[in-house]
């Protein structure tokens, strides 16, 4: 148990391991372990960012979903009120269509009525007028007697 | 019979607490010591070359180690090594974080440097005591010692290499004068009591590093002489006692070396601190 050169050579021994530590040894793995420790904090960001990205294209996502079905049913029952209201146009167009056809048909068959009684007053009374003539013989001036006939042919 | 017993017990335990002594001897000159009493007569002037080969031993072992897993160190997935060393390292960042309140990257180092090195000096403890003695003496070495850490040099000499930095980071920090302020007016901050604060910080100076020396070579060498004695058991009996102390040490080892890193720290960290 002798204090003897030993201690001022561990003491040397001591010096060169630390420096050697100090400039060697510690740096390296000290760098490297705050490098990963860098990562992964990094890479935990990146994973929570991550999350809160996906809530919020989830959240969009469920958004235009609800959007575009509103729109569906919007243009569902803008199309519906539409075709209604075409059907009761077209029966409109037709209704109006029909009397017109109808109003037409009876002018024409008034303006035919009118026509053949016309026609028939006439021929009424030219044969009236030949009856006359005949029963008469030349006893009636047809010249006398045509404003008479016309008046009596207008009244049948 | 019982007589010659104790003295082969006296000689084995003297044998085994013995270093390999080489010094320069009144007077057989620059030898190597063939007995306890040469040793001493050597004085200051002599080499314990067992502590001083197996501890840079051990201390390049650990560089060796550290170094080799800091070459190939990434900030990838680590793997074997890397990752035993990775532990170490952090364990010592942790400890100096809650322990050194100064700004020094030097810090952590150091105490890795004293951690790896003590913790490797104290666990060649567990190899049985007789193993390397025996296998020198046949080589023709007398003596063999061949755990550093319980010759009180070695354990003083890194004492007095923290005691160096404690000097040397008080001065850098504090500078000449802050340092010599330091000394002379604390704790009493009065002209007439710079003597007395003198002798008290002074003491207490020199204190820490023959503290911290001490406590590490007290427990070490008290270890060591167990298990001689537990050594000199019949052969059968060896491992009953032996079997327990060894694991009881594999604590002690550990925590030995624990303590002088942490205390360590805490003194240079009050190197750094202003008063």
């Amino acid at each position: 148990m002798n204090i003897n050169m030993t201690l001022i050579g561990q003491t040397i021994a001591f010096a060169i391991f630390v420096w050697f530590c100090i400039k060697y040894v510690w740096p390296p793995i000290s760098n490297a372990l705050h490098e990963r420790q860098k990562k992964i904090a990094d890479g935990l960001d990146a994973a929570s960012r991550a999350t809160r990205d996906l809530e919020l294209a989830q959240e969009r996502a469920e958004q235009t979903l609800r959007e575009s079905k509103e729109q569906a049913t919007q243009i569902l029952e803008q199309a519906n009120k539409r075709s209604a209201q075409m059907i009761e146009e077209a029966r409109d167009q037709a209704r109006a269509e029909g009397e017109r056809l109808v109003a037409n048909a009876r002018a024409e068959i008034e303006q035919e009525i009118n026509r053949a009684k016309d026609e028939l007053r006439a021929q009424v009374s030219h044969l009236a007028i030949v009856g006359a003539e005949r029963v008469l013989e030349a006893s009636v001036d047809e010249k006398a007697h045509r404003d008479l006939l016309n008046k009596l042919a207008a009244e049948l | 019979m019982a007589a010659d017993n104790e003295v082969s017990a006296i000689y084995y335990i003297q044998h085994h607490l013995q270093n390999l002594t080489f010094g320069k001897h009144p007077e057989n000159g620059w030898s190597l010591a063939s007995t306890s009493a040469e040793a001493s007569e050597m004085g200051f002037w002599a080499i314990h070359l067992d502590t001083m080969g197996w501890s840079i031993g051990m201390g390049a072992l650990f560089l060796w180690l550290f170094h080799k897993a800091g070459k190939t160190a990434t900030a990838g997935v680590p793997s074997g090594l890397q990752n035993a060393v990775e532990m170490v390292i952090e364990f010592i960042e942790n400890l100096t974080r809650s322990t050194f309140h100064g700004k020094n990257k030097h810090i952590a180092p150091i105490a890795l440097t004293l951690f790896m090195w003590i913790l490797l000096m104290n666990s060649l403890k567990i190899i049985p005591v007789d193993y390397f003695p025996e296998l020198f003496g046949k080589l023709g070495f007398e003596y063999m010692k061949i755990v550093p850490t319980t010759d009180v040099n070695a354990t003083l000499g890194m004492a007095f290499g923290v005691f160096l930095m404690i000097l040397y980071y008080s001065i850098k920090v504090k500078g000449a004068g802050g340092f010599a302020k330091e000394l002379s007016l604390t704790p009493f901050n009065h002209w007439s009591l710079i003597p007395f604060n003198l002798v008290l910080e002074i003491v207490g100076l020199i204190v820490k590093p023959i503290s911290l020396g001490l406590r590490l070579f007290g427990n070490m060498f008290a270890g060591e002489v167990i298990f001689i004695l537990i050594a000199l058991l019949p052969f059968w009996a060896i491992w009953l006692l032996d079997v327990p102390w060894a694991i009881f040490h594999i604590l002690v080892v550990s925590l030995q070396a624990f303590i002088f890193t942490t205390l360590s720290i805490v003194y240079l960290s009050a190197a750094h601190e202003h008063h």
